[in-house]
């Protein structure tokens, strides 16, 4: 079987180059860039839009085991297909947490049953308590890619030292989500004029700049390879700079909320808004984009979060936190490129290139050899967003109702088409 | 007539012509109250429910006196609080009481934002009798009311509100009226009961409270609100007194004919000093009480006239009236 892509606008996050351009796939591996069709290929016309490499989402909740209302692999995977997105690096906060080599097991059969690619994250710790250590060699043997306990804070600092300690024995890849735990107990918003004005329990943006800080020494004790699941202030950018400058192996995420909402969106206590981290100033929100545009941002997530209508039916502080977004990531994404300032191969280096780099996987690029994971969209069709048309079960999206510009034509996933033409 | 909200969910909504229109009616419901037979009829044959999420005796009662004098069916629920599931009883709530077609629901609720959600599924008007640390609106008409009688006017004074700026809706909806009537507004307490962002909001932010009842006119003070604290925001109730208490020396700071109020219920010895509250020279804590029956009877009868009016003209076909 041979696709051969032509009159395509190429995104290549690697050359950094956004260019006209053909792509040939032949079973399900990119073949050639540029060539003609080869004899017996189904030709597909891209008339001009863009073919990009899928995006590899990572951190994705999807609630099997546990919580299958809010989101199964099945409608995970379908809002991915829709949302351009063609690797799913889902978290281990499931119920019970993916915290043992069977319970890996288990979700990796049901994934590979999906149309599009999904791997997971396991737990760092047992339960997600923060008390033992996960088995870490066997659950790297069953196919984990890194190892989290989500936006849980390890607050005991020797257990974490020797997490990471053992993690760099194996060469496993720790995921960190920089925050201080007492702090930021019980908040629901960024500290300042609107929080106060609003009565909203609040955190400072320095709990995240501490809890970089804390982790970013461990990791330079022990040497292991660390990522910041999100940066969402300004405040943390330069401790990134300096653990870079020092040699850390240590990359950084970026939500694509946090770089395209900020604190004043809430309004009217609007609980789609409410994320964890909260969203945060509109400086903030613009080092970010900064950030993201000089790479200093590796990668650029939709931390995937599905609630149950109940769960957001609740006064502002105690409804639940977080937004889905698997299938307005690209679209949310557009925004950053329509306002200048970040290409499109810039961003589809955070969206697919880097992380996929960082985890080990061989897709997110452009490149003959690697496999034909492809977006092909239409990055200035404007539409106007309704949450009930979302794919996923939870239709807990802070976007609903606004005009966004890019729209998914056809996702591929190894040369299979999963989403546009006969997919709908 | 300049009153056109539906709701009462703050001030902070509110022109100053609103709170002016509100004030004076306000006025001849004090003149009300003080006859012997009290009763007017603006609300005959509207129903009102408080429900109260959060207990209260004086605001409850308060706002149960000012409808049964206008002449409203009062109907008091308290609602028992599960610790966890509180939003769910809150909606849920909403949508039973609803049914019952009340006309003016006076809502009372431990979080922020959740006088809001509720007025959103009802369609009857919401008084936020207190949300969270967001708004208390009918306290800070009522001591704007108390002010305006005790120094004759709303404007171009400056007003100290000393104590738990933190945890204290009362705050944040007086500082907003106040502003919008263009008084000057300063903020007195401990860096950890100020809201951090309170330098922003265009008044002044005082450490120390003796610079900040310097001249003042007003002096407004707040209860230090311990059910709101989880704990190490002063090291203890004495050493608080010692700096932040109003006492007769520190009041000699402020202008010689500043007034002292309190939203009460007081907490004497730790944030005001028992003989301070009981001057009858200074302290308008009483009229507070007072101007509150007032302010909360003219708040629900213009609240009413709009509900009236929407209905009349929803009845008649001609749309929405406002």
């Amino acid at each position: 079987m041979i696709l051969h892509f032509q009159n395509a606008r190429l995104i290549d996050p690697q050359a950094l180059s956004d260019e006209p351009g053909s792509l040939t796939v032949q079973d399900g591996t990119i073949v050639a860039l540029d060539g003609d069709a080869p004899e017996g290929a189904t030709v597909i016309d891209c008339g001009g839009r863009c073919l990009a490499p899928g995006i590899v989402d990572w951190g994705v909740k999807i609630g099997e085991p546990g919580e299958r209302h809010r989101e199964s692999m099945r409608s995970a995977a379908l809002a991915a297909a829709a949302g351009g997105v063609t690797t799913i690096v889902a978290r281990p906060d499931t119920l019970p947490p993916i915290d043992t080599p069977e319970g890996l097991e288990f979700v990796t059969r049901r994934a590979a049953e999906q149309p599009v690619r999904i791997r997971h994250q396991a737990a760092l710790t047992r339960a997600r308590e923060g008390r033992e250590m996960v088995e870490m060699g066997f659950l790297m043997d069953a196919g984990a890619l890194a190892f989290t306990d989500g936006v849980r804070v390890v607050t005991d600092t020797r257990l974490l030292s020797r997490c990471m300690a053992y993690a760099r024995g194996l060469g496993a890849l720790i995921v960190g989500h920089p925050q201080d735990a007492g702090l930021s107990r019980g908040a629901a918003a960024t500290a300042g004029k609107f929080a106060s004005l609003y009565g909203i329990p609040a955190v400072s943006p320095m709990a995240e700049r501490m809890g970089l800080e804390r982790d970013l020494a461990l990791a330079e004790l022990t040497g292991v390879r660390w990522h910041a699941d999100q940066i969402t202030t300004a405040a943390a950018l330069p401790v990134l700079d300096r653990a870079r400058a020092a040699g850390l192996d240590v990359t950084a995420g970026a939500s694509i909320h946090h770089l395209t909402l900020n604190e004043y969106d809430v309004g009217d206590y609007r609980t789609f808004f409410r994320l964890t981290p909260p969203l945060r100033s509109e400086d903030d929100r613009m080092a970010l984009v900064e950030a993201v545009a000089d790479g200093r941002i590796d990668v650029i997530g939709s931390f995937h979060t599905p609630q149950d209508e109940e769960a957001k039916r609740l006064p502002f502080e105690v409804a639940a936190p977080g937004a889905v977004g698997l299938e307005t990531l690209l679209p949310a994404a557009m925004r950053l490129y329509h306002q200048g300032g970040v290409g499109l191969a810039q961003l589809w280096r955070a969206l697919s290139l880097n992380p996929a780099t960082r985890l080990g996987l061989p897709g997110g690029r452009l490149a003959a050899g690697t496999p034909a994971d492809l977006v092909l969209f239409d990055p200035d069709a404007p539409f106007v967003l309704d949450r009930f048309a979302l794919r996923s079960k939870s239709k807990n999206t802070p976007f609903d109702g606004t005009r966004m510009e890019g729209r998914v034509l056809g996702t591929w996933v190894g040369g299979t088409r999963v989403f546009g033409g006969d997919h709908g | 007539m300049t009153f056109r909200a539906r709701h009462l969910l703050g001030v902070e909504p509110l022109a100053p012509a609103e709170i002016t229109t509100l004030l004076d009616l306000a006025e001849t419901y004090v003149a009300l109250n003080r006859r012997t037979v009290k009763h007017g009829d603006a609300l005959e044959g509207l129903t009102q429910i408080n429900l109260f999420f959060e207990a209260s005796t004086r605001t409850q009662s308060s706002f149960e006196l000012a409808g049964k004098r206008l002449g409203a069916d009062v109907m008091n629920m308290a609602v028992a609080q599960s610790s966890v599931k509180k939003g769910e009883t809150l909606i849920d709530t909403a949508l039973t009481l609803n049914a019952m077609q009340p006309d003016l629901l006076v809502v009372r609720h431990p979080n922020s934002g959740a006088v809001n959600l509720l007025a959103s599924k009802v369609n009857c008007a919401v008084l936020n009798a207190g949300d969270g640390r967001h708004e208390h609106p009918t306290q800070a008409l009522l001591d704007a009311l108390t002010i305006r009688r005790a120094k004759g006017r709303l404007h171009r004074l400056t007003v100290a509100i000393c104590g738990d700026i933190a945890h204290s809706r009362v705050a944040r909806s007086n500082l907003i009226l106040l502003g919008k009537m263009e008084n000057r507004v300063r903020l007195v307490g401990p860096a950890t009961l100020m809201p951090r962002g309170a330098a922003d909001w265009g008044c002044e932010i005082h450490e120390d409270m003796r610079a900040g009842l310097q001249d003042a006119d007003v002096v407004m003070m707040l209860r230090l609100q311990k059910e709101r604290m989880d704990g190490g925001f002063i090291p203890s109730e004495r050493e608080y007194f010692h700096r932040w208490g109003l006492d007769a020396e520190k009041l000699a700071l402020a202008k010689p004919d500043a007034i002292v109020m309190h939203p009460g219920p007081m907490n004497r010895g730790v944030e005001i000093d028992g003989t301070i509250a009981d001057d009858i020279n200074r302290s308008v804590i009483q009229d507070q009480v007072e101007m509150g029956v007032a302010v909360r009877m003219a708040a629900m009868d213009l609240l009413a006239r709009n509900l009236r009016a929407e209905r009349g003209a929803r009845a008649a076909g001609g749309g929405v009236y406002v």
